[in-house]
């Protein structure tokens, strides 16, 4: 265990960079077939499955919907799943695969559980494998891996449209595009993925613990499950709620660096593919290629400082006499560079899974996936919630850019204006008042103050991250903090709530005004939106937004425990 | 408005029913299928067997407290090494509570006054479970287990480079030594004293 950066730890970083950006496209020319509902060669085999749904559940799909409606049935659908999961976990004690007959879940804590892998969030206030049967993980837990990362795509699809149509009243058929993504993107993608982690360790069985006498005669039970099936999707669809406590850190979900590396592209690779689809919707893949590029730009500079802090390790430890880089809540077999990587990336995307303790960070280490999810998640993204989210920004950015120059802003042929612009600041203004209006009054309440397990600036970090990963729909934790109080559930589930719905319907709103108006051409005047100035002023706007909006909080958190850190004040 | 809430009822419906089959019972119980077939070892959690008793699992790190044997990181899953709850510690890097313990573990670890220890030997991992030690951490205990087991120094450190595992092409992963691998290889060296309980 070295100190400091190595060349072999800066090759992971950019290796990693490089298949992501070589994922795009093939990635993206799929998802642009299902955009346009073209026939793929699943079709043949997954097609009777497709049009079975349909015609069991009464379901059009040709029948073109308003922004207005698609909305409302995305919400009912996602209501009724969550009533289900609830349900499910509620009454687990009763039902069938649960060998080892686990309690039912608490009312606050089931409907925590079911808002949280309803948006895609997979905050996790239990430790999976002392709460959750393997019924309740596969039947309420599996299915909205699946269908709450359909739902993202589906939004982000309406949006493309808005984009791409003239003089339109519709912005596609929900439950279409919904069932399309799960059915010939999603599914088969987990069933060779799992295979591939279940080859490489990752238990599937049915079966719930396994007993065990060690050579020197202790014994150790393990716990075991139908890991691999729900750990697939819980990766490609940016859900993160692992079937274990440790999540990817626990060997049984992530065993070896090559699993490592797949779970960190499979996070990436919808969202990557999302910007070439956007690109290839509106007519011109250059202007995909251009969100991607201020994507990985912002990436790389958060994994580049996460990456140095961690790997310079805590000076607090280097005086004890522990020698090396910050090991205190990483595993041996990612080291340092795979487990700052896989942080930055679960946290740029809403994935939330981790494959380290974010908590046991440095302080400035454990401040960029804090910045990552505070910005939105726009970075890639998770699936669908990136790109919609971003082209919020982009919205905000060509707006700046025609108040500079004193034209009326256009983006992609289509006239920007105060509508889209306050629809756009509504959902972008969502994130810092449910972050930081609901860490101030856990940092006030005594059921709040009663979470941190650390105290000073640090535990005061512990609750500012817990509302950003929920109204960023992230997932992951400082995981120090005791959340399942009925206090922290109820909290958490409204963050994640309003995180998700409060944005998803104004960009549905956006969709349904930009896809009425008429093109407009471009002139001599039009503002480009696929050079080097569009990609610097789209990272610019991102970052000034954020960081005038979250500067301060940083300050008392990650900031003034980096101070500490390095002058060695201990609380 | 009422007439789009009442066209999302019966698909709304249906398809949480028909999705829920599929999702949640159809995909897990398939592949749970096809894995105990095609790689049953794996999907029942890589276990290792020694004269028909099963001894643990190839990739959960488990308790070891005599000299004899390597010892893994220190672990924050429950008691110790606890499979049935992972978990780090999820100290923060000014925690009191963490500079105390990694005070006390070197103190027990140190060989002299002042001697650096490797950061994985006194450090939690993520999961509590880790399997693995760094080369260093590994070698780092070498003395004290050929002491143990009245053997040569040169060998047991041999026997730990033998059993260190390389990055996958140079940069995926770290050089590591699995635990229970290296003590099982231990147990069965010719003269590693395997029978001789302290």
């Amino acid at each position: 265990m070295t100190t400091g950066m190595t060349f072999q730890g800066w090759t992971l970083i950019l290796f990693f960079t490089a298949l992501v950006a070589a994922l795009a496209k093939p990635v993206g020319v799929w998802l642009f077939a299902l955009y346009e509902g073209r026939r793929t060669p699943l079709h043949r085999v997954l097609g009777p499955v497709e049009n079975g749904f349909y015609r069991l559940s009464g379901i059009d799909p040709e029948a073109e919907q308003g922004w207005r409606r698609y909305a409302l049935h995305m919400l009912v659908f996602n209501l009724v799943l969550l009533l289900f999961t609830y349900a499910v976990l509620r009454l687990q004690d009763v039902l069938p695969l649960n060998p080892r007959g686990l309690a039912a879940m608490g009312a606050d804590g089931a409907m925590n559980t079911a808002v949280s892998f309803t948006t895609n969030t997979n905050w996790q206030w239990y430790a999976g494998e002392a709460t959750v049967s393997n019924l309740s993980q596969m039947l309420g837990l599996t299915i909205h891996n699946f269908l709450s990362a359909a739902t993202g795509i589906a939004v982000a699809f309406a949006l493309f449209r808005g984009f791409a149509r003239r003089e339109a009243k519709t912005v596609g058929n929900f439950w279409a595009d919904c069932t399309r993504v799960t059915l010939y993107l999603l599914l088969p993608i987990c069933v060779v993925y799992a295979l591939f982690l279940i080859a490489s360790g990752v238990p599937q069985t049915l079966s719930s613990l396994v007993d065990t006498t060690s050579l020197e005669g202790l014994r150790q039970s393990i716990a075991l499950g139908p890991v691999a099936s729900q750990e697939a999707i819980k990766m490609l669809g940016t859900n993160g709620g692992g079937f274990f406590n440790a999540n990817s850190a626990h060997p049984f979900e992530n065993p070896t660096a090559l699993t490592n590396l797949a779970q960190m592209l499979s996070i990436f690779a919808i969202g990557a593919g999302l910007t070439w689809c956007f690109g290839k919707a509106v007519g011109n893949t250059r202007q995909g290629w251009a969100i991607l590029t201020a994507m990985l730009t912002l990436f790389l500079i958060g994994a580049g400082v996460t990456y140095w802090q961690e790997a310079a390790g805590n000076p607090v430890l280097h005086h004890l006499g522990a020698i090396g880089g910050n090991m205190e809540g990483k595993e041996v077999r990612f080291g340092i560079a795979a487990s700052a990587l896989f942080s930055v990336v679960t946290t740029a995307a809403s994935c939330g899974a981790v494959n380290a303790m974010h908590d046991s960070f440095t302080a400035l280490g454990g401040m960029v996936p804090l910045i990552n999810m505070q910005l939105g998640e726009v970075v890639v993204g998770g699936v669908g919630a990136g790109i919609y989210g971003f082209l919020l920004f982009a919205l905000l950015a060509v707006f700046v850019a025609g108040l500079m120059v004193g034209r009326t802003p256009e983006y992609l042929g289509k006239k920007i204006e105060a509508r889209e612009v306050k629809l756009a600041v509504l959902a972008i203004a969502v994130l810092p008042l449910s972050i930081l209006g609901l860490t101030a009054l856990s940092a006030v309440l005594p059921d709040g103050l009663a979470g941190p397990l650390n105290k000073g600036p640090h535990g005061f970090t512990e609750i500012l991250y817990a509302f950003a990963s929920g109204t960023g729909n992230n997932g992951s934790a400082f995981a120090g903090l005791s959340a399942g109080t009925p206090f922290y559930n109820g909290l958490l589930s409204v963050a994640m709530w309003v995180g998700r719905f409060f944005i998803i319907v104004p960009v549905l709103a956006v969709a349904g005004n930009l896809a009425a108006k008429k093109h407009t051409p471009e002139t001599a005047g039009s503002f480009p939106t696929t050079g080097p100035l569009w990609i610097g002023l789209l990272i610019a706007v991102i970052l000034i937004v954020g960081g005038l909006t979250f500067l301060p909080s940083l300050a008392l958190g990650p900031i003034a425990d980096h101070l500490a850190m390095i002058s060695g004040q201990l609380f | 408005m009422l007439k789009d809430l009442s066209t999302a009822a019966r698909p709304a419906l249906v398809l949480t029913l028909l999705f829920a089959l599929l999702l949640g019972l159809a995909y897990p119980l398939a592949l749970t299928g096809i894995a105990q077939v095609v790689f049953p070892r794996q999907a029942n959690g890589s276990l290792i067997e020694r004269d028909g008793h099963v001894i643990g699992s190839a990739l959960i790190g488990q308790m070891f407290t005599q000299d004899r044997y390597f010892h893994g990181r220190p672990s924050a899953a429950g008691k110790g090494y606890d499979a049935m709850a992972s978990s780090g510690s999820n100290f923060g890097p000014t925690s009191r509570a963490l500079a105390d313990r990694v005070t006390t573990d070197v103190a027990a670890f140190r060989k002299s006054p002042g001697s650096p220890v490797p950061v994985d030997l006194v450090t939690t991992s993520a999961s509590g479970l880790d399997p693995h030690l760094s080369p260093e951490a590994a070698l780092f205990q070498a003395e004290r287990v050929a002491k143990a087991r009245g053997l040569d120094v040169a060998r047991v450190k041999t026997l730990v480079i033998d059993n260190t595992e390389r990055p996958l092409l140079g940069f995926l992963g770290e050089p590591r030594v699995n635990v229970l691998a290296l003590n099982l290889a231990l147990d069965s060296m010719a003269g590693g004293g395997a029978q001789a309980h302290p």
